[in-house]
This record gives C-alpha cells, structure tokens and sequence, in this order.
C-alpha cells in the first residue's frame, strides 16, 4: 500500500477541523471558507476509494494495519467493504451539505461550530472503517461529544434537555455494549478483530447475552421502538446541519452495527431472534407513521418519519435474504438522502420564519415557487413514488420481507399508504392554501441554497433510474454476509441478485 | 542493619530520592525565613526539587533495601510517579492559587514534600512498620495543609474532622495490623503470605477480623463508602488546591499500600477480599455518583465523583489479578491528570473576593474564555470516560480485567453507574457551553498554571491516544513485584 487513504480520509477533516483553531475568532468569513474547504477536498478523497474499490470481491479492502495497544492486542486496523463504502460517500457529502446550510444560520461560536462539525466527520468516517472492534467503539463514542456539543450549544429553545437525553440514551446502550465486547473477547480468543471473531462457533448462550448487549447500543442509534424516544426531542432541537448529519449519517450507523457485527459474529442468534426484531421493525414502521399523523412542528413529524423509515432498514436487515439486505442497505442511503434534504429544506425555511409550527404556514408555494418545487420532489421521494430511490429500496425491502415473513411485509405495506398520507398533507398544510400572512416578502432561495439542494436532486433520480450503480457495490458483499449468517442451519432461499435497471 | 556509626551510603542509596526532598523541604523553610523577598521562587524550587526527584527514582534499578523493608521496585515507581506528578502539578497552580485567595506560601511547601515522601514511603513500604510510618507521615502534613488557611472557618472545621477521621482510620489500620501480626509474627509483608500458607491460617477467624480492619482503614484512607463521610466535607472545607493534591496522591498512595498488603501479603484470602471489595465499590460508585448529581457546589461535587473514582479503581484491586492491579496503577496514572485538570479550571475562576465553587460560576465559560472552556470539556469528558480521553482507556482497562477476573455483575453495576456520572459531568458542560455568562472578568493564566494545564492536558490525551507504553509499564511493574 502506497497512501493510506482511508486513514486519510478519517484524520484529514480532523487536522483540517483543528487547523480552523488557528484562525483568530472574528475572521468567521475565514473559518466558513476552510470548513467548506476541507469538506469539498474530503469528498474529493472518496472518490479514489470508489474508483479503486473492486466490486468482485467480498474481502477487506483498502486495508491499513499498525499494532497500537499491544497489551490488549488492540490494532489500529482499517478496511471497507461493499457495505462500508456506501457509507463513507454519503458522510462526505452530507458533512459538506451540513457546512453549506450552517452558512448563515450559524452565528455565534462560529469557530466552534465548525470545528466540531469537522471532528464529528471524521470520527464518522472511522466508525465505518474501523475493522477492530475496540477502535470502531472508540469512533463510535467519540462521535457523541460533538454532536452533544452542537444540539446543546446551537440548537432550539428546548435543546438542553434533548441533547442531554441524546447523550444519555446513546451512552447507556453503547456501555452495555462495551460489556459485551469485553465478553466477546474474552471468548473469541483475547482478539477484537471482527475479522476474526466472525465465524467462530460461540455457544448459543452467549450469543444470545452478546446479542441483547450490541442491541442495547445499535437499537438505540437506529432507533428502534421503543427506545426511539431521544430521536424526536434531538432532531427537533438541533440546528439544521444537526438533523441533518444525525439523519443522514448518525442513525444509519445503529443499523451498519447490526450488519457489521451482529450479523456476521453471532448468526445463531440473529436467527433465533429473527421474529422479535421483525416485530419490532414492524411496530416502528406503523407507530412511527401514525404518530406522524399527530405532529404539528414541522421537523418533529420529519423526526417521526425516520423512525418508521428506519423500521423499513432493520425490517429488511432483519429479513436476512439478499433483498431484503440490499434493500435495507440501499434505503439507508436513501433516507440519509432523502431525510437530510428535507432537513436541508426545513433549516432554509426556519432561518426565515424562525417557526416550525407547521400551522404558521400555508400558501408557501405562492411566495417561493422554487422551494416548493424542491420540496415536492423531497416529499415524493420519501413517500417512495417510483422513479425517484425511495422506491427501489422500500420495494426491495417489501421483497425480502415477503419471502421471509409474508405477515410482516404486509403490515409494513401500510406504512407506505400512512406515509404517503401524512407527507402529503404536510405539503399541502405547507405549500397550499390560503397565503399565511406572516410569508408574505419571504427572500427567494439564494444561489448558495439551490447549489445545496441540487446534489439532493440529483441523487434521488440517480439512484431511482439507476439503482445498481449503488447496488453493484453491495452484491458479493452482501452475498458473503449471508453465507455466514446462513453458515449454520437455516438455509434461507438463495435468491439470484435482482438486476433492476 | 547497620551496625557501624559511620554511615554506609550503599545502605543508604535506595532513600536517597526521599533524603533529597527532606533536604530540599528544610532548605525551603530556610528560604522562606532568611530570603523573604525571594519568595516567588519557593514554587520553582519545589518543583525542580520533585522533578530531580522523579529523574532519579524513574534511572533507580529495583532493588531491596534494609532488609526488605523499603522496596525501591517497579511498583513503587509506578507509584511514586503519580505521587510526584500530583505535587508537581499542584505546586505549579499553587503560586497563581495562594496569591488569589491570600494563603500564606511559605511552610505550605515544605508541607508538601514531606506529605510527599510519606507517600513514597508508603508506595515502597515492604513492612507494616515503614507502612504506618510514611501513613502518618503523609498525613500529618496534610492535616496541617488543610487548616492553613485560618481566616476561613469551614477549613478548621475541615482539618478537625479530618484529623479525627484520619487517626480512626489509623487506629482501625494499626489494630488489623497486630491481629496479622499477633498470628504471624511477622510485619513484613512477603513474609506474612508465607506464613499464612505454611501455618493454614486462612480460615483462621482472627486472622479475617485481622483483614477486616485493614480493609476498614485502608477504605477509610482512600475513601471509600461506607467509610468516605469525611470526604465531602474536608474536600470542601480545604482550599482547593489542596483539595486537588489530596484527591491525587494521597489517594494513590493509599492505593499503593492497599495493593501492596493485599496482593503480596494477603493473596490467599482473595477469596475473602475480592467479594467485599466488589460490594464496597459497588456502593462506593452509586454514593459518589448519586450523591453527586444533586450537588450545587462544582468543589463539592467533584469531592463525590472522586469518591466514585476510588470506586472504579478499586474494580482492578477486587479482580485479584495482575492485570488488574495493573489497570489500577493505569487509571490512577490517567486519574492524575484529569481530576487536577478539572481542580485547576476551578482555581483559574477563583477570584479574590469570589471563590469560585457553585456551578453558576461557570455559567458562559466558553464565552468569557474558549480556551479554558475546552480544556474544562476535555477533562469532564475524561472523568466520565469518553474516548479518545485518557479517562476512558483507563476505565476500560478496568473493566475489562474486572470481567475477565468473574465479577461481570460488579462490571455491568459499573458501567451504568458510569453513565450516571455523565449527567452530572455534562452539567458542568452544558453550563459552560450553553448558558449566558454572569461574570465578566477576564481570566489570569499564570506561567505556572500554563504549564500544569498544558502537562494535564497532554497527559488526558496523549494516555487517550496512545496508551500502550504505559499499560506495557504497569503490567510489566506489577509482573517486577
């Protein structure tokens, strides 16, 4: 290996977001150029990595190895795979999209605020490319102080008590699973490579304590019903690039553990745990829909609607057939797309009317035509009309969830008709109707935000007209996951890869 | 035994570390009687002083002096590392500390040394005798320290309770001490393990009030619940600089002992120790914890998370194993550095008139001072156990030999305890980070204070990043015993 790229990818936003310290305080001009500055260049550095990356293979790639705590036989070791890269494309652009809505909006502790937006971005990329364990959990919690920091600090009225209540909910869930990751390697052989914990035969027991210990932490991210509850409270309070990076990215990484590492290391008891956690995806994806219902603040009901989406992602994660995965993996994607432009939007729209009552509007679609048209498109593609990504991912997850459990895929359908239902109404309540005095002499979308929104657009016919310039990264991939979920007993139907076009 | 009147310096070359510092403590008293004008140098003097200190114990081969009662070995050093780095890091804030809240400078130096090499004599103690000796001599000092500041009644209040407290503790300890020796005969502490084994005495019923005591005084010195009530109020009463130092090395110095009886002369009772002790922190973590989240004053509140943080650290004694001795030593090492941090952002905001020690004191830190804000946020985030902090690998390394020792319960307790701890630490945060400031006074770093923030500062996360020299350090100093 010549250039450590993914090493680079992970220190280069940090060093970028330290070097922010050396502007003086007031140049907030400066401090906003470096930080759009480093996030382009970030962006630009995944391209190699998607360039080189080969698809025909299920192994690590791109891999770095140094031993760093050799006591505990603890490595600094890195990798991707086709699961992983998806994710890392999407953090780089959400991160630069976050920079550019922060433009104005962000006033106060500018300096600090980006900073911790940069070192954010990197311990995300790490959480996706770490292939120790001990390393990922170090990612993984490192991300929690600056998004503490950026909810509490420049966030909404209430945005103490949400981002306190995001702390703790996150903290507890992923010390339990520290726990288990001490018993892990305690029994997978004084090791905490996943590489090598995978595919050892563990006793059903214990996989069964390791399960619950790894679902405290990647339930809680996800989130999962019922421990959900910290999602609407953190999503409403941040500030727009907030919502925006805990949808886009944060959340998706709940679900990538389960893909990671329950999967993979503990097959047996995924299997035995099949029914209840399609339950539960089940139950999110109705009670998250018809709470969305009741919503009248408008990043709240956006809020909800992620945790029914995110039913969608661990319905077909737990579906454990190739759909179902691909599906799940691709919607992630979608969401992270599709959810963050909606943040996207909201922030554009509150940095006006400074209100998310969502009866404080009406009649929007008179005074900013071209938000409206913005928006339209956001909504359809979060309720999944086909032809945009949400589409192809709700229906390959529908299709796994059919072939694995008939009465789940069923129940779940009717989340897409609630969802349908309450993000068109939302649009209507919004866009339609009588001009709500208080819009009127609204400022139109600025260059600025139309550049913001456009990579959105763009994404959401991409990948709905041509799902397989996603999807082909993930087939061996996803393929050799299932042979070890499927190693032992139940033997799933072996589908052929859907090729759509 | 030296049995010549002339002196036999090769006898004498493993104290010589400890001959220095009393050396350099008189010449401070001197100094400060006869060059009263110099005074401003007293700090620097002591801080040299230390740091020769520590060169000369860190080049020190492991050796065995005056028959086996001092042990100048990788354990001690271990110890006597945090010891010293604790005087040096509170010596270098004292200077800026003293002149705000008017504490007089002179003795309050020489106090400290010789506190200081009690607790060296405590962390190469190879006998009972020498134990209880460097015991009383760490704490004497430390009695004295803590009512130095007369004008201020809550500090007399303090250092009473504290001495009462103090000599009960050494009471209990001393009894426990002649039961073993009673059973024994013997006060050397490798000796003692023998002759518990040669004798069968582990089921012997005098010999576990024997240990029992000991555990009781040794708990009482490094605070641990049940016996922890004179901590709240004596870290409260002191000034917070020795408030600071006491919850360091003191601390580790008692843990230096406490390791040192219980692996090396007691192993055979694990049986009997590592259950209690299990309970002890169980209940230490939840009173510091709990009783923390209600706290108004910041000094207060960070006295009961250091009753929590002897909790976590008795997790690698209870373990019984080399590993978690070794995570022990770790944490303190690590422990070291972000409660003095967090001790000196508390002395920063102290003003003559005003000692900061409410919370609200805190309030829009981070706009009155960015750079004392985050460093403040660095070091809570260690003490709640955040990676990529110091604080973190610590407690890790902890748990992790806990567990694997078989307590996963007393682990799990831990851990959302751990969590527990978040909220009150994060309070500090929020304050600083989300709230309006109420004072506008500018903050005066002086060189000192630098200097101890900038080494508090590497330490949290330089142990953070890369830990692995000294987790190779301790388990290879314990391994050296």
């Amino acid at each position: 290996m010549s250039i450590p790229l993914l090493s680079t990818l992970i220190f280069f936003p940090v060093l970028g977001g330290l070097s922010l310290l050396i502007v003086p305080r007031q140049q907030t001009a400066t401090i906003r150029l470096m930080a759009l500055f480093v996030s382009l260049v970030e962006l630009l550095l995944t391209l190699p990595v998607v360039l080189l990356f080969d698809k025909t293979t299920a192994r690590m790639q791109f891999t770095e190895l140094h031993p760093w705590i050799s006591t505990l036989n603890i490595n600094y070791s890195l990798g991707i795979d086709g699961i992983s890269i998806l994710f890392l494309l999407l953090t780089a652009l959400i991160t630069l999209l976050s920079v550019l809505v922060s433009w104005e909006a962000i006033h106060d502790k500018v300096q600090e605020f980006f900073v911790a937006l940069l070192l954010l971005e990197g311990a995300m990329m790490g959480v996706f490319c770490a292939t120790d364990f001990f390393l990922f959990y170090i990612f993984w919690e490192a991300m929690l102080i600056p998004m503490f920091l950026i909810i509490g600090i420049w966030g909404g009225p209430n945005r103490i008590y949400a981002t306190i209540k995001f702390f703790l909910y996150t903290l507890v869930g992923s010390l339990l699973m520290l726990v288990g990751i001490i018993l892990l390697y305690q029994n997978g052989g004084h090791t905490f490579d996943i590489l090598k914990l995978a595919g050892q035969n563990y006793s059903l027991k214990l996989q069964l304590i390791l399960f619950w210990a790894f679902f405290a932490a990647f339930a809680v991210k996800v989130p999962m019903w019922p421990v959900h509850t910290w999602l609407p409270d953190a999503h409403t309070e941040a500030p727009a690039a907030g919502s925006v990076i805990l949808a886009g990215v944060l959340i998706k990484m709940g679900a990538y553990g389960f893909l990671r590492f329950s999967l993979p290391i503990l097959p047996e008891a995924t299997q035995q745990m099949l029914v209840p956690m399609l339950v539960l995806s089940v139950i999110a994806i109705v009670y998250g829909a018809i709470i969305c219902l009741a919503q009248t603040d408008l990043k709240r009901l956006i809020a909800y609607s992620s945790v029914s989406h995110m039913g969608f992602v661990t319905l077909g994660l737990f579906a454990l057939n190739q759909r179902g995965l691909e599906g799940a993996i691709l919607q992630m994607i979608n969401h992270g797309v599709v959810t963050g432009a909606l943040f996207l939007a909201i922030g554009m729209i509150y940095e006006r009317t400074h209100t998310r009552e969502i009866s404080a509007y009406g009649g929007l679609a008179t005074t900013m035509p071209v938000f409206a048209g913005f928006f339209l498109l956001f909504t359809l593609a979060a309720v999944g009309l086909p032809g945009t990504n949400g589409f192809i991912g709700e229906f390959l997850i529908l299709l796994g969830g059919f072939e694995r459990a008939p009465w789940a895929a069923v129940v779940a359908a009717s989340g897409l008709i609630l969802g349908a239902w309450y993000m068109l109404w939302l649009y209507q309540r919004i866009f339609f109707n009588e001009v709500s005095t208080s819009l009127h002499g609204l400022t139109q979308l600025n260059l600025r935000e139309i550049l913001t929104l456009t990579p959105m657009v763009v994404l959401i016919f991409w990948i709905g007209l041509y799902p397989n310039a996603l999807l082909g990264f993930l087939h061996v991939s996803v393929g050799h996951l299932l042979d070890q979920v499927n190693g032992v007993g139940l033997a799933g139907p072996v589908l052929p890869p859907v090729n759509l076009p | 035994m030296i049995a010549t009147v002339a002196v036999n310096w090769a006898a004498v070359e493993p104290i010589l570390p400890e001959l220095l510092l009393i050396t350099i403590g008189v010449l401070l008293i001197g100094c400060d009687l006869f060059l009263p004008r110099q005074r401003q140098l007293l700090p620097w003097l002591t801080v040299i002083g230390c740091l020769t200190t520590l060169a000369m114990i860190l080049g020190s081969r492991p050796t065995v002096a005056f028959g086996g009662m001092f042990l100048a070995d990788g354990y001690a050093m271990v110890f006597k590392t945090i010891c010293l780095g604790s005087v040096i890091l509170s010596v270098l804030m004292s200077e800026h500390f003293c002149r705000v809240i008017g504490l007089r400078q002179g003795e309050y130096y020489s106090l400290m040394l010789f506190s200081l090499v009690g607790m060296l004599l405590m962390a190469s103690a190879g006998d009972l005798m020498v134990l209880y000796l460097g015991l009383e001599l760490m704490a004497l000092p430390i009695y004295a320290l803590v009512g130095l500041h007369k004008r201020e009644q809550r500090t007399s209040e303090a250092a009473i309770k504290y001495f009462l407290m103090g000599s009960f503790g050494s009471a209990l300890l001393l009894f426990g001490m002649s039961m073993v020796y009673g059973l024994t005969g013997t006060t050397e502490i490798a000796r003692i393990a023998e002759l518990i084994g040669s004798r069968q005495l582990v089921a012997n019923p005098a010999l576990l009030a024997g240990l029992g005591l000991l555990l009781a005084g040794f708990c009482f010195k490094v605070a641990v619940a049940p016996f922890h009530l004179w901590t709240p109020d004596v870290y409260e009463g002191a000034p917070t600089i020795v408030t600071a130092f006491m919850s360091v090395g003191p601390k580790a110095a008692g843990f230096a002992i406490f390791g040192r009886v219980l692996f090396v002369g007691l192993p055979e009772l694990h049986g009997h120790w590592g259950p209690v002790l299990a309970v002890l922190a169980l209940l230490t973590m939840a009173v510091g914890n709990i009783t923390a989240l209600c706290q108004q004053s910041l000094k207060r509140m960070l006295a009961y998370s250091a009753i929590a943080h002897a909790g976590y650290a008795l997790l690698g004694l209870l373990a019984g194993t080399a590993e978690g001795m070794a995570a022990t030593m770790t944490y303190l090492m690590v422990y070291l550095f972000m409660n003095i941090g967090a001790f000196a952002i508390l002395m920063l905001l102290a003003t003559p008139d005003a000692p900061c020690e409410s919370i609200d004191d805190c309030k829009g830190l981070a706009s009155r001072n960015p750079v004392a804000a985050a460093l403040m946020l660095v070091f809570l985030f260690s003490l709640t156990g955040i990676p990529p902090t110091g604080g973190f690998i610590g407690k890790f390394y902890l748990l992790k030999a806990a567990f694997i020792a078989g307590y996963p319960l007393t682990v799990v307790g831990a851990v959302l305890f751990s969590a527990i701890s978040a909220f009150f630490y994060l309070r500090v945060v929020r304050f600083m980070y989300m709230e309006a400031p109420q004072q506008t006074a500018t903050l005066q770093f002086s060189p000192g204070m630098r200097a101890a923030l900038g080494l508090c500062l590497l330490g949290v996360l330089g142990l953070g990043l890369f830990p692995g020299s000294l987790l190779n350090w301790t388990v290879s100093a314990f391994s050296g015993m």
